[in-house]
C-alpha cells in the first residue's frame, strides 16, 4: 500500500511501513538547489504530511552528485532591497520551522555535497545520516559570498554542535567530510551505501536520542560565555579579513554574541542581519564573481570518450604539481623528466599533497600508484607519451627546447591526443612552428600553486582546432579546475595585467618607500598579498624574465632596482634574500633608508599600483584577449587574487566611474610619465 | 650442431623485463615494502610495452617473507599495477628460487596453452621481514584476553616474563634450516670443507663480483634497472651494496661470521641482505605476433633437484647436471653462466662438484664428470655478493640479466641457477634468439 505523489521537483512516496520518502530532483538543473519553487512545493508537502502523519519522514536527493548545493543564488541577486531579502529569508525560515515541528522522526539522508541552505534544511530534521564516501561534504559557505547563513543556520548549528565549531564553520565557510561531521556531532551516523536506506529506517523505527552537547560545550552558547568566546574569535577573524572589505564574518559573530541562538527572536534577527549584508556591494560583488566562475565552469560540454591518461613532460615545480594534481583527481599520470632528482622531488611533493587532501592511507596509496615516474629517456619525452590522452608540456621557457620537445611529442603521441603547452608567455604559433599540424597545439596555463589556483588560462589562436579547445575545457573540469579562454598574445591575460602592478611596486621601492609600506597599501586595497612579497615568492629572476619579455612587446620600462637585485643574486625567498630578507621562513624588512625617500600617502601608492593594473586590464579588454569585461574580472580575481569583493578590475573601474579613472591616469601621466597614459579602450567604455 | 631436447611443448619467450636497484639493508626499515618495489619497477616496465596492463593472462610473483599485510602479494602487485580485476594473480614460494619458480610456473602455463602473456618475477623487502614475539608471549596474550576479573589479571601480571619481550627476527629464523638445524652460512662451511675451498678462493670470487658489477655500472650495461623513488625525495638508481673500495686485504681481515673463530665464510664473501624486485614479461608466439613484441630470449628448459639440506649450497651442481641431461647439452655448449652467489664457498663448491668424478658418481649417478665451468663465463657482470640477494627477486634477476648478457655478448645458450635453502637447486636454460 504505497502511494506516490509527484511534484515538479519533489517526489513523495509513502511506503508499506508508512514512511514518507521525500526525494528532491531539481527540475531546472542536474544539481539540487533550494529555488523558490522548490521551497513552495516543500511547504505544500509538509502541510499534506501534517494532515496524515506518517511513521517517519526521510528527505533525500534524487541526484547522485549531492544532497542540496544551497539556495538559488540567482534569486538572491534579484532581491534589491533589504526588505525584500528579509521577507524571502523569513519565508524559508518558516518552512524549515514547519519541518522541525513534524512530530514523527525526520531524517536527512545526505550524499555528496550538503551546503548552505541544504545543510540548514538538514539541521531542521531530527536526524542526519551521511553517506560514507569521500565526496560527502557538509558546510555553510555563505560567508564566501559576503553573507552568512540565513535559514536558521546561525541558530541551529551552534545549538547542535556547540559554539566554537559552529562559529568556525560559519566564519570560514569551509566544508567538512562525513567522518569529521560525525565527530563534531553534525551528523548522527556515517554509513556505507549498502546500509544507507536501512539506516534511515532504523532511526525512524528506534528513534535514538538526539545528539547532545557534552562538557563545557553544553554551556558554550550561554549568555555569560558568549562575550568571552566572541572576544577571541574576533581576534582570529581580524587577522584574516578586514571588516570594511568583508563585513559578513563580523556581522555573524555579532549576531551570535549579542542575540544568541536561544533568543526568542533569534531567527528574525538572523534574517535581518543577512538582509542587511546581501544588498551591500561586497556581497553583490562576491556573488557576481561566484556566478562568473560558474560561467567558466559551464564552458565544458559533455564529450564522448573522456580522457583517462595524462602525460606530463618536465617535472619542475609546475609540471610536477600539475602531475600530482591530476593523479589526485583520479587520472593515471605519467610524468617525465630527464633529471631523476626532479622526479624524486615531484613524488615527495605529491605525497605531501595526497596526505593533506586525502582522508585515508589507502586513498593516498592509490593516488601514489596513479602517479607514475617515467624514466625512459630514449626519446626525450618519456614512454608514457605514446598512450596518453592528454599531454602537457611544462619544460623551461626556452623556445628551442619547447620546439624540439613538441616535434618529438607530435611524432609519438596518439593522433587524437590533446596537446597542450603550459607556457606562461611564449605565443603558441611560435612553439608550434615546426609541427606538422600546428592547429593541434593549445596552451593550458596553470598558476602556481596548482592545487590552490583553480583558474587555468586556455590559450588558443584563430587557427586552433575548436575541438581541442573543447577537450581542454572538459579535461580541466575533470581535474576540478576551470578554464579562462584567452587569445595567444604575450602574457595572455593574468601575467600581462599583473606585471605593470608589480613593476609599479618596484618603482615605489626604488623611490625609497619601504617594502612593508608598499605591501600594506596593496592589502589595504584588498589584495590578499602585497606585490613585493609576491615578487619575492615568485622569484625576482622569474619576474624580471617575464617583465623583460613582456616589455619587449608592450614597450614598458623596467625599474633598474629589479635588475640590480637579480644581478646581485638576491632572487627572493628561494635564495634567502630578495626585497625582503628571509630567516627560517620568516621575512624581515631590509632596513634601507634611501636618502631620496619620498613622502607618499597610502592612497597615492594604491592609485599608482592599481591604476596601472586597471589600464592594462582595459587594454586586454580592447584587444579582445578575453571575450568580455566580465572575463577580465574573473580572470584577475582567480588568477592573481585581485580584491574579489571589489568585483574585478573592470567592474571596479565601472563602479569608480570611467571618467574618474581616466582623470586619475592623466594626472599620474603628468607626474610620472607615459606608463600611465590612459588606454584607448576607456574611450569606448565611457560612452 | 647440438641436438637439443626441451621440456616445454609450446615455445616461451622472454619479451622484456626490469628490476629495481637492489638496496642494501642497513638495519632500519627500508623505504619500500616488497609490494612497493615490484609496483615501482613494474610501472616502468609496463609503460614501454605496446600492450595494456590488462592484457596479461596472469601475474605470478615469488616472495619468501611478505609482510603480514601482503597475503597473496602477487594479487596486490597485479591490482596496484593496474592489470585489472579480471587478471588472476598468485604467489609462489620456493625460498631463494621463488623468482625462478614464478618464471617456471608462467612458462609451463604458456607452454600448455593456458596463458599467452604473463608477468612473472619476484620481490623481497628483507628490511621489512616481520618481527615476532615468542610463542609463550602469544599464549600469555590469549590468556589476558580471556581474563575476566582483576584477580585473574593480577595473576597473569605476575606470570609475565622479560624473555617474552625478546623479539624474534623472522628473517634470521628464515635463514636457518629447521631440519638440520644449521644456518645457511654453516651449510656453506660444510660445502667448503667437502671440496677444500680456501678462504683465499672465496675472497677472490667476492672481489671479482664487486669489480665486475662496478665495471658494468660504469659501462651502463645493466639496462634492466629502472630508477625508483621514495616518498622523501630520493631517487635510487644503482645497486648500492657494491663496494669500490674493497680489496683482498680488506676481505681477508673480516672475521668468520657463522663458525667463529674457525670458519671461512664471512660477511664479505656472502651475499648481502637487500631489498629488490625483478620482473619479466613472458609470451607465447601468438602473443608476440598479436602485439608485435620484441624477443629477448627463449626459455628452453627448467630443472629442479633436491639434495641434503646440510649441503644445500651444492644445489646448482645437481640442477645443472639434470638440466644438461634433459637437454642433451654439454657444459661447453653453454656460453654464459649465472650461479647465484649466496656464498662464494657454495658457488666454488658447485663448480668443483661438477668436475669431481666421485661426487658426480655418488650424488649425481653419472659415469663421467659433468665438466668444468670456466670462471671467465661466470657471473660476468657481478653477482649477489656485490649486488645482494633479495630472496624472492633473485631468480628473476638472474634469468633476466643472463638474457641481456647473451644479447650483448652474442652468446647463444646460457644457464642461470641457484641453491635453495632446504636442500634444492633450480636451473633455467635460455637461448638468445
Amino acid at each position: 500500500m504505497s502511494e506516490n505523489i509527484v511534484y515538479k521537483n519533489w517526489q513523495v512516496e509513502r511506503d508499506a511501513k508508512d514512511i514518507a520518502w521525500l526525494t528532491l530532483r531539481y527540475a531546472e538543473g542536474t544539481t539540487n538547489v533550494l529555488a523558490y519553487e522548490v521551497m513552495l512545493e516543500l511547504r505544500t508537502i509538509i502541510e499534506t504530511l501534517l494532515q496524515q502523519m506518517p511513521k517517519g519522514v526521510v528527505i533525500q536527493s534524487g541526484y547522485d552528485n549531492g544532497f542540496i548545493a544551497g539556495a538559488n543564488i540567482h534569486e538572491f541577486l534579484e532581491l534589491k532591497t533589504p526588505q525584500a531579502a528579509y521577507e524571502r529569508l523569513r519565508f524559508g525560515q518558516e518552512i524549515f520551522a514547519q519541518l522541525e515541528k513534524i512530530t514523527c522522526p525526520t531524517v536527512a539522508l545526505i550524499n555528496g555535497f550538503c551546503m548552505g541552505g541544504g545543510l540548514e534544511l538538514a539541521l531542521a530534521c531530527r536526524y542526519r545520516i551521511a553517506l560514507d564516501d569521500p565526496k560527502t561534504r557538509l558546510g555553510v559557505p555563505e560567508i564566501l559570498l559576503g553573507i552568512h547563513p540565513g535559514w536558521g543556520g546561525t541558530v541551529r548549528l551552534p545549538l547542535l554542535i556547540g559554539a566554537p565549531t559552529a562559529l568556525d564553520l560559519i566564519l570560514s565557510g569551509r566544508g567538512i567530510n562525513a567522518k569529521s561531521a560525525k565527530r563534531i556531532g553534525l551528523v548522527d551516523a556515517v554509513v556505507p551505501k549498502r546500509e544507507f536506506f536501512r539506516a534511515a529506517e532504523y532511526y525512524i523505527a528506534r528513534q535514538p536520542s538526539k545528539h547532545k552537547l557534552r562538557g563545557w560545550l553544553a554551556w558554550s552558547n550561554a549568555k555569560w560565555v558568549r562575550p568571552i568566546v566572541a572576544h577571541f574569535t574576533h581576534r582570529q577573524i581580524a587577522q584574516k579579513a578586514n571588516s570594511e572589505h568583508y563585513p559578513a564574518p563580523y556581522a555573524a559573530l555579532k549576531l551570535w554574541e549579542q542575540v544568541g541562538p536561544s533568543a526568542q527572536d533569534a531567527f528574525e534577527k538572523e534574517a535581518e542581519s543577512v538582509s542587511q549584508l546581501v544588498t551591500r556591494p561586497t556581497a553583490e560583488n562576491l556573488i557576481r564573481v561566484y556566478l562568473l566562475q560558474e560561467r567558466l565552469k559551464k564552458f565544458a560540454k559533455r564529450q564522448e570518450n573522456p580522457p583517462k591518461r595524462v602525460h606530463i613532460v618536465g617535472s619542475g615545480t609546475m609540471g610536477g604539481d600539475i602531475a600530482a594534481w591530476c593523479a589526485l583527481q583520479g587520472f593515471q599520470v605519467t610524468v617525465y623528466d630527464q633529471s631523476l632528482p626532479m622526479l624524486a622531488n615531484t613524488r615527495k611533493r605529491a605525497y605531501a599533497l595526497f596526505s593533506k587532501k586525502l582522508a585515508t592511507k589507502v586513498e593516498v596509496n592509490y593516488a601514489l600508484d596513479r602517479l607514475i615516474m617515467d624514466t625512459w629517456a630514449d626519446t626525450g619525452v618519456g614512454a608514457g607519451v605514446r598512450t596518453a590522452d592528454v599531454i602537457i608540456e611544462a619544460v623551461p621557457e626556452k623556445l628551442e627546447l619547447k620546439q624540439k620537445v613538441w616535434k618529438i611529442i607530435e611524432e609519438t603521441a596518439k593522433p587524437d591526443a590533446l596537446l597542450a603547452t603550459n607556457t606562461s608567455s611564449i605565443p603558441l604559433a611560435t612553439i608550434a612552428e615546426h609541427l606538422k599540424q600546428p592547429p593541434r597545439l593549445l596552451g593550458i596555463h596553470f598558476f602556481n600553486p596548482v592545487a590552490a589556483m583553480q583558474l587555468v588560462e586556455v590559450v588558443s589562436t584563430a587557427q586552433t582546432e575548436e575541438n581541442s579547445v573543447q577537450r581542454a575545457f572538459q579535461f580541466l573540469k575533470m581535474i576540478n579546475h576551470f578554464p579562462l579562454p584567452v587569445q595567444s598574445s604575450p602574457g595572455f591575460l593574468v601575467n600581462r595585467v599583473l606585471t605593470p602592478y608589480l613593476l609599479e611596486a618596484a618603482a615605489l621601492l626604488a623611490e625609497g618607500v619601504s617594502a612593508s609600506n608598499i605591501d600594506q597599501a596593496a592589502k589595504q586595497f584588498g589584495m590578499p598579498m602585497g606585490p613585493i612579497e609576491m615578487a619575492d615568492i615568485v622569484g625576482l629572476d622569474v619576474c624580471l624574465a617575464v617583465a623583460e619579455y613582456l616589455a619587449s612587446y608592450y614597450n614598458w620600462s623596467i625599474p633598474e632596482i629589479l635588475r640590480t637585485y637579480v644581478a646581485a643574486g638576491k632572487l627572493g625567498r628561494k635564495t634567502g634574500e630578495g626585497f625582503y630578507k628571509y630567516n627560517q621562513g620568516k621575512k624581515h624588512e631590509v632596513g634601507v633608508s634611501s636618502p631620496n625617500a619620498v613622502n607618499i600617502t597610502e592612497n597615492a601608492m594604491i592609485d599608482r599600483m592599481i591604476m596601472r593594473m586597471l589600464n592594462e586590464a582595459c587594454a586586454c579588454w580592447r584587444e579582445k584577449i578575453v571575450a568580455d569585461a566580465d572575463l577580465v574580472d574573473v580572470g584577475m580575481i582567480y588568477g592573481s587574487g585581485f580584491a574579489p569583493f571589489r568585483g574585478g578590475p573592470m567592474h571596479y573601474a565601472q563602479n569608480l566611474g570611467i571618467e574618474i579613472v581616466v582623470q586619475k591616469l592623466r594626472g599620474l601621466q603628468e607626474q610620472y610619465g607615459d606608463r600611465f597614459k590612459p588606454d584607448a579602450g576607456w574611450l569606448s567604455l565611457s560612452d | 650442431m647440438v641436438s637439443i631436447k626441451e621440456n616445454l611443448s609450446r615455445p616461451v619467450y622472454i619479451v622484456d623485463g626490469s628490476r629495481t636497484p637492489f638496496l642494501k639493508v642497513t638495519g632500519a626499515l627500508g623505504p619500500f615494502t616488497a609490494t612497493d618495489l615490484a609496483v615501482a619497477t613494474g610501472q616502468s616496465l609496463l609503460l614501454r610495452q605496446p600492450f595494456p596492463a590488462t592484457a596479461f593472462d596472469e601475474v605470478i610473483i615469488g616472495c619468501v617473507i611478505p609482510s603480514i599485510n601482503e597475503a597473496n602479494i602477487g594479487r596486490i602487485i597485479s591490482l596496484r599495477l593496474g592489470c585489472g580485476q579480471k587478471v588472476p594473480a598468485w604467489t609462489v614460494q620456493r625460498n631463494c628460487a621463488s623468482g625462478l619458480q614464478a618464471i617456471d610456473s608462467a612458462a609451463l602455463n604458456i607452454s600448455v596453452g593456458r596463458s599467452d602473456l604473463v608477468l612473472a618475477g619476484g620481490t623481497e623487502s628483507m628490511s621489512h621481514a616481520p618481527i615476532m614475539y615468542p610463542d609463550a608471549f602469544a599464549r600469555w596474550l590469549g590468556d589476558w584476553g580471556r581474563a575476566r576479573n582483576f584477580t585473574e589479571k593480577l595473576k597473569l601480571m605476575t606470570a609475565l616474563r622479560l624473555s617474552y619481550f625478546k623479539p624474534i627476527i623472522s628473517l634470521l629464523n628464515g635463514l636457518n634450516d629447521p631440519i638440520v638445524g644449521l644456518s645457511m652460512g654453516q651449510t656453506a662451511e660444510n660445502v667448503a670443507r667437502q671440496f677444500n675451498i680456501t678462504r683465499q678462493q672465496m675472497d677472490e670470487l667476492a672481489l671479482a663480483s664487486h669489480q665486475h658489477l662496478l665495471k658494468a655500472q660504469r659501462d651502463h650495461t645493466l639496462t634492466e634497472i629502472t630508477p625508483i623513488f621514495d616518498l622523501e625525495g630520493h631517487a635510487y638508481v644503482e645497486d648500492n651494496g657494491v663496494r669500490a673500495d674493497t680489496s683482498l686485504e680488506k676481505l681477508g681481515k673480516l672475521k668468520p661470521f657463522f663458525d667463529p673463530p674457525y670458519g671461512d665464510v664471512t660477511a664479505g664473501n656472502s651475499s648481502q641482505l637487500t631489498d629488490g624486485a625483478a620482473l619479466v614479461v613472458l609470451a607465447s608466439e601468438q602473443a608476440i605476433e598479436q602485439y608485435k613484441l620484441p624477443v629477448l630470449a627463449r626459455i628452453v628448459s627448467v630443472a629442479w633437484a633436491g639434495l641434503d639440506p646440510a649441503y644445500m649450497g651444492l644445489g646448482p651442481a645437481c640442477a645443472i647436471s639434470k638440466l644438461l641431461q634433459q637437454t642433451h647439452l654439454q657444459v661447453s655448449d653453454i656460453d654464459y653462466w649465472e650461479i647465484n652467489e649466496a656464498f662464494a664457498a657454495q658457488v666454488l663448491g658447485s663448480i668443483s662438484a661438477l668436475d669431481d668424478a666421485h661426487y658426480c658418481q655418488s650424488e649425481l649417478g653419472l659415469d663421467a664428470v659433468v665438466g668444468r665451468i670456466p670462471l671467465d663465463r661466470l657471473n660476468v657482470e657481478g653477482g649477489a655478493i656485490a649486488c645482494g640477494h633479495p630472496l624472492g627477486a633473485t631468480g628473476a634477476r638472474l634469468t633476466l640479466h643472463l638474457a641481456h648478457v647473451l644479447k650483448n655478448r652474442k652468446g647463444r645458450y646460457g644457464i642461470a641457477t641457484m641453491c635453495i635453502g632446504g636442500g634444492q637447486g633450480g636451473a633455467v636454460l635460455i637461448e638468445n634468439v
